[in-house]
C-alpha cells in the first residue's frame, strides 16, 4: 500500500533519514520505534508530505506522492500534538475539516467516545493537551480513511481515554487497515503492534514481527526483546 | 484555496490588532478631513502617515498572524490540498481583511469627505502598499522558520524601504551631484515601492512644483498614462514576484 | 455783457461749421469708395470712414491725417502676410471694430498688426486681431487707449511677437483686452504712468506682461494664466500690482510673477495659484507684499538673498510644496501676521497668533537648492524626519527667517 524507496533527508548538516526502503501493507499495525532523534517522526511526517525529501520517492498505492495531495484523503493522521487555530471553536473544526475534505464524518464512534459534542462550543486555546489528544484522534478517524498515522496516541490521555483509544484502534486494524503508529510506552506498542518498526541514526535497523523479535531474542517482554537485539547486534558488529 | 481563506477570515475578524488597526485608519483619516479647511492638505497629511502605517502594520501584521497560525497550515498540509492553494488561500484571507481595513479605514472617510481623484489615488496605492507589503511579509515569514527572525526580517525589510533607502539615494546625490543623475535618480526610485507610491501620488499634488526644475522630467515620464500604467505595472511586480517565490519556497518547506 | 454773447455766439456758429465740414465717407463693395485706401485720400481731418462689412486686402495702410476709422459688422482687413497691416502717423485717430488679420511673420522686422508710431491721443477699441506677428505696436507715443480688443498670436515657439507692445510711451491705457498666443503677453520698454486693467492675457510663450525700465506704472484686476511665466518686472520703480490672479503658469523656469532689480513697489489683493513659483525676488528692495493668496504654488516665494526690505504681511499661503526657498544666510526681509497651514506651533492666549514663530524656509527645502533631482524624495519619511529634526534644532536653514506672529485661522477674502 505504501511503498518508501532510498528515502533521503537532512536538515543542513544533519542527516535525518539516510535511504530509508520499505513497504507497509493493508491489515498491519506497524510500529515505528527508535531513540529520540532517530528520524521517526521525519518519515511519518515525510509520508504526510509534511516534509519534503531530497531523495527517494514514496508510493502510495502505487502512485508517487510528491505529485498529487489527493493520497491525503485516505490517511488519518493524528500529530503528537495536536495545535489547532485558537480561536476556532471544537464543533467549528469538525465542521471546517468535513470542508476542507469535502466529505461527510464516517465514523463518530471516536467523538461520542470521548463526550465531545457536549464541548463543541468551547474554542480550541481553553483546552487541556488530554482533550486536544482526544479532538485530535476523533479527527484521524472521522472519514473512516483506510490508512491511520498515529503519532504518540495515548500520551497525555486520561487512563480511561487511552482504554478507548486502543480498542479503537484494535477495532480498526480488524476492518484491515494499515495503522502506522508510534509511542514510547513498550506495554502498549506490545498490545496494539503485530511489527516493529526499528529506525537509528537515519537508518532501519530492523523490521520484525513482534512473534518473530521475541523468538530470535527469546525474551517474552518487548522492552527487553528489542534491548537484547541491540545489544547481540553491538556485539556481532564489534567483532 | 478559496475555503482556506473563508477559514482565515473566519479567523480574522476577530484579530483585536486588525481591529484597531482599522478603527485607528477610520479616526485619523475623519479627523485629518475634519480638521484641515483644505482637503488637499489632508491628504497630504495623509499621505505621509499611510506611506508610513500601511507597509510598517501589513509587515508586523502578516508575520505574526502567518506564524501564529502555523498549526493550522500543519493541520492543512496533512490534508489532501494542494501546498500553492494553502499559501494563496491565506494571503487572499490576511491580504483581503488589510485591504478591508484600508477600505473601512480610509476609502469610507474619502467618500464622506473628499471624494476626488486625489484621494482617491492615495487610497489606491494604499491598497497597492497594502498587497506589496503582504506579499514581503509571506516571504519572510515563510523563508525564515524563527518567528523573531521572520518579524526581525519584516521590520527591517519596512525600515530599509522606508527610511535607508531614500537616505542612499541622497547619499548619491550629495556624492555624485556634479553628474546628471534624474534618470538615475528615477530608476532608483522605482525600486522601492513605498516611493513609487508616493511619486503616484505626488504627481497629483505637487503638480506645479514636479513642472519646475528637474521635476518635469518626472512629470512628463511618469505623469503621463503611460507613465501611470508602468508604475503600478512595477508595484503589481513588486506584489506578484515575493508571491511566486514565496510560493516555491513553501513548497519545498518542511513543516 | 454784450460782448460775451456775442463771442459765444460766434464760437458756437464756429462749431456749427466744423461740424458741416465733418464729412462720412462711406468704404464698401459696393459704395461710392471700394477701398480704404481712396476713402483716406479724399478725406481730410476730423472726417469718419465707415467701413461696411467684406475683406479688404490691406498692405500697410497708413493714416495720415486725424480721422475715426469705424467697422460696421466687423470688416476683415487682410495683409495677407506680406506687411504690416495698418500704421497710424497722426494724432487723433480711432481705430474701432475690425478683423486684422495675417501680418508679414520674420525676424528682421517688427511686422504689426496697429503700428502707433510718433502719434498722441489714438483710441483703438474693438477691434480682433489674428495670426499678427506683433499684435498692436506703439512707439513714442503718449495718452494711448487700447480698449476691448481681441489679440491671437502666432502661437510658434520662435516666430511670434508681443501682443501689445510699447516703447518709449506715456500714459497709457490698456483695458478689457484679451491676449493670446503671442510672446509676451503685453510688452513695457520705457512705458511710464500707464494703467493696464481688466485684461486677460494668456498661453503666451514668455511672459503674460513684461516691464523693462518703466516706472510708475500699475495694473489692476488683470489675470495671466498658463504663460511662460505669468508677469517679469524688470529694473523699474514704482509698479502698483493689485487684484491680479496669476495661475498655472508652470514650467521649469517658470514664475507667477518675476520681480528683477525693482524697487519700491506694492504687491496687494493679488492671487497666485498653481504656479511653479508664485513670486521670485531677485535684486528687489522696498516691496510691500500684502494681503494676497498663495495657492498650491510649487514654491510659493522664492526670494534671494541680494533682496532687502521687503516686507510680508497678511498674505495665505495654502497648499503649497514649499512656502519660501532662499539662497544664502542673509536676510534683511520681513514677514509678519501672515497665514501659514503648514504651522504648527499653538495659540495658548487664545488671540489668534501663534505663540511661537513659524519658520517657512525647510530643510529639505535648502537640500533642494544643491541637489535639484532630490525632488523626488519629497514627502518621504526620510526628508519628513529631516525636516522636523531641524524644526527643533534649527543648524542649516537660517535662524533669522520667521513669522513672529503667525496667524492661526486663515484670513478670509
Amino acid at each position: 500500500m505504501i511503498e518508501i524507496n532510498q528515502l533521503r533527508k537532512s536538515f543542513g548538516k544533519l542527516d535525518v533519514l539516510k535511504g530509508i526502503s520499505t513497504t507497509f501493507e493493508p491489515g498491519q499495525v506497524i510500529s515505528i520505534l527508535g531513540p529520540n532523534a532517530s528520524g521517526k517522526t521525519t518519515l511519518i511526517k515525510s509520508i504526510l508530505g509534511m516534509v519534503i525529501p531530497d531523495s527517494g520517492t514514496i508510493l502510495f498505492e502505487g502512485k508517487d506522492t510528491s505529485i498529487d495531495p489527493y493520497y491525503k484523503k485516505k490517511i488519518g493522521y493524528m500529530p503528537q500534538i495536536g495545535r489547532y487555530p485558537d480561536n476556532m471553536k471544537i464543533g467549528q473544526l469538525f465542521e471546517m475539516m468535513k470542508d476542507i475534505r469535502q466529505e461527510k464524518a464516517h465514523d463518530e464512534e471516536l467523538l461520542h467516545q470521548f463526550d465531545l459534542p457536549s464541548m463543541f462550543n468551547k474554542p480550541m486555546r481553553t483546552l487541556s493537551g488530554g482533550t486536544r489528544q482526544k479532538v485530535s484522534a476523533a479527527l484521524a478517524c472521522l472519514f473512516n480513511p483506510p490508512v491511520l498515522i498515529l503519532d504518540e496516541p495515548t500520551a497525555g490521555l486520561d487512563p480511561v481515554a487511552a482504554e478507548i483509544l486502543k480498542a479503537k484502534i484494535h477495532k480498526e486494524k480488524e476492518k484491515g487497515k494499515l495503522i502506522l503508529l508510534t509511542s514510547h510506552i513498550m506495554s502498549e506498542v506490545d498490545e496494539l503492534a503485530d511489527q516493529i518498526l526499528y529506525m537509528m541514526e537515519g537508518q532501519i535497523k530492523f523490521n520484525y514481527t513482534i512473534a518473530d523479535l521475541k523468538d530470535i531474542t527469546g525474551e517474552n517482554k518487548l522492552g527487553k526483546a528489542i534491548m537484547e537485539y541491540l545489544k547481540a547486534e553491538t556485539y556481532v558488529e564489534s567483532n | 484555496m478559496l475555503k482556506v481563506t473563508k477559514y482565515v477570515l473566519h479567523d480574522i475578524v476577530r484579530n483585536k490588532i486588525l481591529i484597531a488597526y482599522t478603527v485607528f485608519l477610520f479616526v485619523l483619516s475623519c479627523c485629518m478631513f475634519y480638521l484641515d479647511e483644505n482637503p488637499d492638505k489632508a491628504v497630504s497629511s495623509l499621505l505621509t502617515i499611510i506611506n508610513i502605517i500601511v507597509p510598517l502594520v501589513s509587515m508586523i501584521f502578516t508575520t505574526s498572524y502567518f506564524y501564529n497560525s502555523y498549526e493550522f497550515i500543519e493541520l492543512l498540509v496533512a490534508q489532501p490540498l494542494k501546498r500553492t492553494n494553502i499559501l494563496l488561500g491565506e494571503y487572499i484571507g490576511i491580504a483581503g481583511s488589510l485591504t478591508v481595513a484600508l477600505i473601512i479605514g480610509l476609502g469610507i472617510p474619502i467618500c464622506m469627505y473628499a471624494l476626488n481623484p486625489l484621494a482617491l489615488t492615495l487610497f489606491y496605492t494604499g491598497i497597492l502598499l497594502s498587497l506589496i507589503f503582504t506579499s514581503l511579509a509571506f516571504l519572510c515569514s515563510v523563508a525564515t522558520r524563527d518567528k523573531a527572525k521572520g518579524m526581525g526580517l519584516s521590520l527591517l525589510i519596512w525600515f530599509f524601504f522606508s527610511v535607508i533607502y531614500d537616505g542612499l539615494i541622497l547619499g548619491i546625490l550629495y556624492s555624485f551631484s556634479d553628474y546628471p543623475l534624474e534618470k538615475t535618480v528615477l530608476v532608483l526610485t522605482a525600486f522601492n515601492p513605498i516611493d513609487l507610491g508616493r511619486i503616484i501620488v505626488m504627481l497629483q499634488m505637487d503638480v506645479s512644483a514636479l513642472m519646475g526644475y528637474t521635476g518635469a522630467l518626472y512629470k512628463t515620464i511618469l505623469g503621463t498614462n503611460w507613465g501611470l500604467f508602468i508604475s503600478v505595472a512595477i508595484l503589481l511586480v513588486w506584489f506578484i514576484v515575493p508571491l511566486l517565490i514565496c510560493v516555491k519556497i513553501f513548497k519545498k518547506k518542511n513543516l | 455783457m454784450a460782448r460775451k454773447i456775442v463771442f459765444l455766439f460766434i464760437l458756437l456758429i464756429a462749431q456749427c461749421s466744423i461740424a458741416l465740414a465733418q464729412q462720412k465717407l462711406i468704404v464698401g463693395p459696393k459704395e461710392k469708395y471700394t477701398t480704404i485706401e481712396k476713402a483716406l485720400a479724399a478725406s481730410k481731418n476730423g472726417d469718419e470712414i465707415i467701413v461696411k462689412k467684406g475683406i479688404y486686402t490691406s498692405l500697410n495702410i497708413t493714416i495720415n491725417k486725424s480721422i475715426t476709422l469705424t467697422g460696421q459688422g466687423q470688416p476683415v482687413l487682410d495683409g495677407k502676410g506680406k506687411d504690416e497691416v495698418l500704421t497710424i502717423l497722426v494724432n487723433g485717430v480711432t481705430v474701432n471694430g475690425f478683423i486684422i488679420k495675417n501680418t508679414n511673420i520674420g525676424s528682421s522686422k517688427d511686422y504689426a498688426g496697429i503700428r502707433v508710431f510718433k502719434a498722441n491721443n489714438v483710441k483703438i477699441i474693438n477691434n480682433t486681431l489674428q495670426n499678427t506677428f506683433f499684435g498692436i505696436y506703439l512707439s513714442d507715443a503718449d495718452d494711448i487707449l487700447v480698449k476691448n480688443n481681441k489679440l491671437t498670436g502666432t502661437g510658434h515657439p520662435t516666430q511670434s511677437g508681443n501682443g501689445i507692445h510699447l516703447w518709449q510711451c506715456n500714459r497709457i491705457k490698456i483695458e478689457n483686452n484679451t491676449i493670446r498666443r503671442h510672446r509676451d503677453g503685453i510688452y513695457f520698454e520705457f512705458a511710464k504712468q500707464s494703467l493696464i486693467q481688466n485684461n486677460l492675457s494668456e498661453q503666451n510663450n514668455r511672459y503674460g506682461l513684461h516691464f523693462m525700465f518703466s516706472d510708475d506704472d500699475k495694473y489692476i484686476d488683470n489675470t495671466f494664466r498658463n504663460n511662460g511665466s505669468g508677469v517679469a518686472v524688470m529694473y523699474t520703480k514704482r509698479i502698483t500690482m493689485l487684484k491680479n490672479v496669476f495661475e498655472k503658469n508652470t514650467g521649469s523656469s517658470s514664475y507667477g510673477l518675476l520681480l528683477k532689480d525693482i524697487s519700491d513697489s506694492r504687491i496687494e489683493h493679488n492671487k497666485f495659484s498653481l504656479n511653479t513659483t508664485g513670486i521670485y525676488f531677485e535684486g528687489c528692495s522696498r516691496i510691500n507684499v500684502t494681503n494676497n493668496d498663495f495657492l498650491q504654488n510649487g514654491w510659493a516665494i522664492r526670494l534671494l538673498a541680494n533682496c532687502e526690505s521687503d516686507h510680508f504681511e497678511n498674505n495665505n499661503f495654502k497648499g503649497n510644496t514649499f512656502d519660501l526657498s532662499t539662497n544664502g544666510t542673509h536676510f534683511q526681509n520681513k514677514f509678519i501676521n501672515n497665514y501659514w497651514d503648514k504651522y504648527e506651533g499653538y495659540d495658548m492666549d487664545r488671540n489668534k497668533i501663534g505663540d511661537v514663530p513659524y519658520r517657512p524656509v525647510s530643510l529639505y527645502s535648502q537640500v533642494l537648492e544643491k541637489m535639484p533631482y532630490a525632488v523626488m524624495l519629497m514627502r518621504s519619511l526620510m526628508v519628513n524626519l529631516l525636516d522636523k529634526a531641524e524644526k527643533a534644532i534649527p543648524s542649516i536653514t537660517p535662524e533669522i527667517i520667521k513669522d513672529e506672529q503667525p496667524r492661526i485661522q486663515s484670513i478670509a477674502r
